[in-house]
């Protein structure tokens, strides 16, 4: 009883401190913006921590974070292979793939608009659907090794990719093209030079989207079958066994390496498009 | 309505494509079967073969179409339309479980959003993670909630709606703090003239002005509470639902049942977005905004 009051009051807490540093005269500081998001998280751990504890909370239904990370810290070589399989193997290779063909075929249909009128809606219906569902289909054309959770993540981030490229390339202004027609420069010329660093913003846009596709889609075709590790697998059968704090530790991975990839590829797009409004503070 | 054409010559060469596809995928089974029978197969034979095998690796868009019929029209017109094979109520299990958690995950996210935009704690405290969250596989703990709900008795419906919910709650969040913080510092001014109170300024100008991210976020959270639903149904064990279907689909290789349940969870989802986008396009028009 004493741990959760003691939660409750270290909630009450950091909340009250919450308050104070957003609303005292330091809130547009750098360092404040970084504190209070990292305080309501760790507050948010610590009630978690204590709550589970104070009312004893059996372990197959909430394991305390203590736990999950004592597991996380035990089980690295597994985490690790599990990782290698569904993020090394299947989501960065589909995510090549299928982005890498997406940005291939928006500019093959560059140049015909009656093409691009056509697939455009097609891709946006098409991005909206549960592709996931295509999983078990191939899981079945391409076994169970990670070629079959790359084929399924080039299914769901190809059409989010083409929307976003096919929008991009036509971004350009009618003076921007006038002026380079005054050049005259070729087509291939405009579209180095001037369409494709215009579109980026557009495409780094959709390859952002595509980051979280492509990890849910290696992971959610692992439950449809798949070699004895990865993450998907991991999290399928450790569930049936009730070991959930293996299961939050694979999610902790999950959670990590998503936002690292997104943090990677929102670290290329600063680089890449730096001379875009939205890149500068 | 100029667009008719091009879309339309665009699914022509998907269906084509996909017919061209299916010859070979199913060929190698063909072959073998004549084998068996020591027939040879002209090619005429080989390509009618490859349309109309019963366990194909890629059926043939017919094949789907006759299948998605005879499991719903077909069943209906036979008065069974609510019959455990019919993939109208396994359909119905999806929608309800879908549109259940959609409205929870809906309504939450609004009343975080509006939090978030009045509360300068929360918005610093929370808005990071929200943001952080879209980053997130979240899906990967779909199974988790199913098995755990279960073991402490809850089952059916709730579990798979809590994930739609789940699913679905963060895109409004983004999108109706976004949307609420829309109107600029000249028409809060407006506002402050005229000493309008807190609560007028919300009713007035804020939510109005919030509609067009609102309907744009409902589609985005509508189809992922579907995707939600759809992967909460794998680890119960294949019982009902459209994802049920795929999954007990993969495990007896009735490839034409994974097929037809998967065109039915895309009618459905673009359905249910195009409900929304009619919604929209009414809303908008009373309002005076055209989308």
């Amino acid at each position: 009883m004493t741990l959760v009051i003691l939660s409750l009051g270290f909630w009450l807490v950091a909340y009250l401190l919450n308050n104070w540093l957003a609303n005292s005269r330091w809130n547009a500081s750098r360092w404040v913006r970084i504190m209070v998001p990292a305080i309501f998280g760790i507050t948010v751990i610590g009630v978690w921590e204590g709550l589970v504890r104070g009312l004893d909370v059996p372990s197959v239904i909430l394991p305390p974070p203590s736990a999950i990370i004592a597991r996380f810290a035990s089980s690295t070589d597994v985490l690790w292979t599990d990782f290698v399989q569904t993020f090394v193997k299947g989501a960065l290779s589909g995510y090549f793939i299928g982005t890498g063909s997406a940005f291939l075929v928006a500019i093959l249909i560059d140049r015909s608009p009656f093409l691009q009128r056509g697939l455009l809606p097609v891709g946006n219906f098409v991005a909206a659907l549960p592709i996931v569902g295509t999983a078990p289909i191939l899981v079945m054309w391409f076994g169970f090794d990670w070629q079959s959770k790359a084929a399924v993540v080039v299914a769901m981030v190809f059409f989010p990719m083409l929307v976003n490229t096919v929008q991009g390339l036509a971004a350009t202004e009618k003076m921007q093209r006038d002026l380079m027609a005054t050049y005259s420069a070729g087509y291939w010329q405009s579209l180095f030079k001037l369409r494709l660093p215009a579109a980026m913003p557009a495409v780094f846009n959709g390859l952002k989207i595509a980051t979280t596709l492509a990890l849910i889609g290696a992971i959610v075709a692992e439950f449809f079958g798949s070699p004895i590790k990865g993450m998907g697998f991991r999290i399928s059968t450790e569930v049936g066994k009730l070991g959930l704090d293996m299961v939050w530790a694979e999610i902790t991975v999950a959670a990590l390496a998503g936002s690292a990839f997104y943090g990677a590829v929102a670290m290329v797009e600063r680089a890449v498009t730096f001379w875009h409004p939205s890149q500068q503070n | 309505m100029r667009a008719v054409l091009p879309i339309l010559t665009v699914v022509t060469a998907i269906v084509l494509l996909w017919y061209a596809a299916a010859i070979p995928m199913n060929a190698k089974w063909a072959r073998e079967q004549a084998a068996r029978n020591d027939v040879t197969l002209s090619l005429t034979e080989l390509v009618a073969d490859t349309w109309s095998q019963d366990r194909p690796r890629l059926p043939a868009p017919h094949q789907v179409v006759a299948e998605l019929w005879k499991s719903t029209g077909e069943m209906a017109l036979k008065g069974r339309a609510f019959s455990k094979r019919s993939l109208i109520t396994h359909a119905w299990y999806t929608l309800s479980a879908t549109l259940l958690g959609f409205v929870i995950g809906t309504t939450a996210g609004v009343l975080l959003a509006v939090g978030i935009v009045y509360n300068r704690a929360m918005d610093m405290a929370v808005m990071p993670w929200a943001i952080a969250s879209q980053t997130i596989p979240i899906l990967a703990i779909a199974p988790m909630i199913i098995v755990v709900l279960n073991s402490i008795g809850i089952s059916g419906i709730i579990p798979k709606a809590i994930i739609s919910a789940y699913l679905s709650f963060f895109p409004v969040v983004v999108g109706m703090v976004k949307g609420l913080r829309a109107p600029g510092r000249d028409q809060l001014d407006l506002l402050s003239t005229y000493s309008a109170t807190g609560a007028s300024t919300f009713w007035k100008l804020r939510l109005p002005a919030s509609m067009p991210y609102f309907f744009t976020a409902l589609k985005i959270s509508i189809a992922a509470a579907l995707v939600g639903t759809i992967v909460g149904e794998l680890p119960t064990g294949a019982i009902r639902g459209l994802g049920a279907r795929m999954l007990s689909g993969s495990y007896y290789g009735q490839t034409i049942q994974i097929w037809s349940a998967l065109f039915a969870a895309a009618i459905l989802a673009a359905a249910l977005v195009a409900i929304i986008g009619l919604i929209e396009r009414g809303t908008l028009k009373r309002m005076g905004m055209e989308p």
